[in-house]
């Protein structure tokens, strides 16, 4: 749901940044507290989730850096120092220390019923936000700068914007982990991109999306051994990224080749018929037979589309010699027309 | 008869402040820097009420950032603008802007209608949803650029010079003062200049101010009657039959401007 805002920003990536940027807040919340309370691991993962992305932030707008360096950048920095304090924390002899990495990949099977209510009330929180501003997140992301001269605050909604964005991905890295949540986050979001131009619907789809991909995946991780449900859950994802990709109707590459072809086959008879008015224009009866071979000079011509207009009733075909029936000469009269009209 | 609509239009401004003479936009010793160069030093300008005013000047010179800055969009280093004697923010209803067609990603989910609702968020303020009122504005907004038919399609899949008068319809929506824009014809065909064009002469009919970033010298003659000469410091600032001569073009460009373009 989020993650519709994250592609239509063109900030795809700091989900990513936004994941691995929480890994050291986990692993600094359990150091201070000794224990392995989610909802404490969770806040230190917020915390240090929306310290990268201000970071990032700073990084963009106090440098000549672009923002895929300064992704990249507090990306490997955050991951690092989380891997750094993982593995320090796997040294000391704590018995409560193991199963910290379940952030790493996620493992939705250690989700309990509180973790389950927090999701619930965040995911609430999320829409009622959602629904209330939705005007202004809208214009927002399509036009800044005019936002700002209609007096809206723009630094309030792109820090709303922003904070949710955090708390999803935070939300996610127990059941996806910090290697898969962008997965999570983007995937549905580009595939409802492919179904629809309205951004009301996107987002529900997306949503729709998400919830499906999650449900499935769950379920065939379930229904085997030693198939972790995080990974299952992206690929299910993917999965519906890749249809969308496919076999959307408007933006769908299936379909865009298919309307290609079609428009080429069109053109072509469109073509071949106006080349044969333009003969048959010259004599004083339209159905006047023409050698098959006069068309050898026109380079679109071949037997197919020939066959095509006989078979659309527009030619006559008898042995080698063709004739324009009435309707042939009427539809490309009315071609004609609309050509110059066009041009003109 | 659209005309006598925009002149009731303009008795309902009459309502809103007690105009401070005729000055429409004042800006006082105006400085704006992005790193260590100052894109724009100094600029004392003087709009009066009811111009159809061009700003022109080479590639860099800072024109899309003097309208950037008066509508606080950057934050100047130093200097001020006040709109109507009063302080931008506070005159903000007066005032709308048409930013550059490049500015914007045009596959955004939406539709031309959609984007010309825009123009209705501010009036409206915080979370409120745009209804029946402002949906009609829109389509009015729409007619007048020549748009309805289109009003339903998604916006990438409209024309250069079609998303333009989309933007400009946004704009009428606001049914401002002042309008500023920026580069309004560029890259649109002639029937869009000439709808463009045709819009701002009534606007100027209406007695409203229009302040627009303008590229093509030789039109600036035809289309306008004010003009500010930008060099990252004001050149000049006048009416055009006045001061739109070579010696101006000469300071502002650089080069030795000796087609005399007013012929």
């Amino acid at each position: 749901m989020l993650g519709s805002f994250a592609v239509l920003r063109k900030q795809s990536l700091l989900g990513d940044a936004i994941s691995h940027a929480a890994l050291p807040g986990i692993a600094i919340a359990f150091l201070i507290t000794g224990a392995k309370d989610s909802n404490v691991l969770l806040l230190g993962a917020l915390i240090s989730g929306l310290i990268g992305t201000f970071w990032i932030r700073g990084i963009i707008s106090k440098t000549h850096l672009k923002s895929d360096t300064a992704l990249g950048l507090i990306l490997s920095l955050f991951f690092g120092f989380g891997m750094l304090l993982l593995t320090f924390i796997q040294k000391q002899p704590n018995a409560n220390q193991a199963g910290l990495d379940k952030y790493l990949f996620g493992q939705a099977a250690t989700l309990v019923e509180s973790d389950v209510w927090l999701m619930a009330i965040v995911t609430g929180i999320c829409l009622i936000v959602l629904l209330l501003f939705w005007k202004e997140f809208k214009i927002l992301l399509f036009d800044a700068d005019y936002t700002k001269t209609l007096g809206f605050n723009t630094r309030f909604i792109d820090i709303l914007i922003t904070t949710f964005i955090v708390l999803a991905i935070v939300l996610g890295l127990q059941t996806v982990g910090v290697v898969l949540m962008s997965a999570m986050l983007l995937a549905p979001a580009a595939a409802a991109r492919q179904w629809t131009n309205n951004l009301g619907i996107m987002v529900l789809l997306a949503a729709t999306f998400g919830a499906f991909s999650g449900v499935f995946g769950t379920a065939i991780s379930a229904s085997q051994n030693n198939l972790s449900t995080g990974p299952v859950i992206v690929i299910v994802a993917g999965i519906f990224v890749l249809i969308s990709f496919i076999f959307s109707p408007n933006r769908g590459l299936l379909f865009k080749q298919i309307r290609f072809i079609k428009n080429r086959r069109d053109l072509q008879l469109h073509k071949t018929l106006s080349f044969m008015y333009h003969i048959a224009k010259t004599h004083e009866n339209i159905s006047h037979p023409h050698a098959i071979k006069i068309l050898n000079n026109f380079q679109g011509y071949t037997k197919g589309t020939l066959q095509k207009l006989v078979r659309k009733n527009y030619v006559n075909l008898n042995g080698s010699m063709w004739s324009l029936t009435e309707e042939g000469f009427k539809t490309a009269s009315n071609l004609y027309n609309q050509q110059t009209e066009n041009n003109g | 008869m659209r005309l006598n609509k925009m002149m009731t239009q303009d008795k309902n401004n009459d309502e809103t402040p007690a105009f401070a003479g005729s000055i429409a936009v004042k800006v006082d010793d105006l400085t704006v820097a992005y790193n260590y160069k100052p894109v724009l030093w100094d600029i004392d300008l003087e709009i009066p009420e009811g111009v159809l005013m061009a700003i022109v000047g080479p590639n860099g010179a800072g024109k899309s950032t003097l309208i950037k800055s008066i509508l606080g969009i950057l934050n100047p280093i130093a200097g001020s603008v006040s709109i109507y004697g009063k302080s931008y923010e506070k005159q903000r209803a007066l005032v709308a802007y048409v930013p550059q067609k490049g500015s914007v990603d045009w596959d955004f989910p939406t539709t031309a209608l959609d984007v010309v609702m825009m123009g209705t968020y501010g009036s409206l303020g915080w979370i409120k949803r745009p209804g029946q009122k402002e949906k009609k504005m829109a389509l009015e907004a729409l007619e007048k650029v020549g748009m309805l038919p289109f009003k339903n399609r998604q916006i990438s899949q409209l024309s250069g010079g079609q998303q333009q008068r989309i933007f400009l319809a946004r704009a009428l929506v606001q049914d401002a003062s002042i309008y500023f824009m920026d580069e309004p014809f560029q890259g649109v065909d002639a029937t869009t200049e000439i709808a463009i064009i045709n819009i701002l002469k009534e606007l100027r009919k209406a007695n409203k101010t229009v302040i627009v970033v303008h590229h093509d010298l030789q039109t600036v003659p035809e289309y306008f009657d004010w003009v500010t000469f930008l060099n990252v410091k004001k050149i000049a600032t006048g009416p055009v039959k006045d001061i739109f001569n070579d010696d101006n073009l000469t300071k502002t460009y650089g080069i030795n401007y000796k087609v005399s373009i007013q012929e």
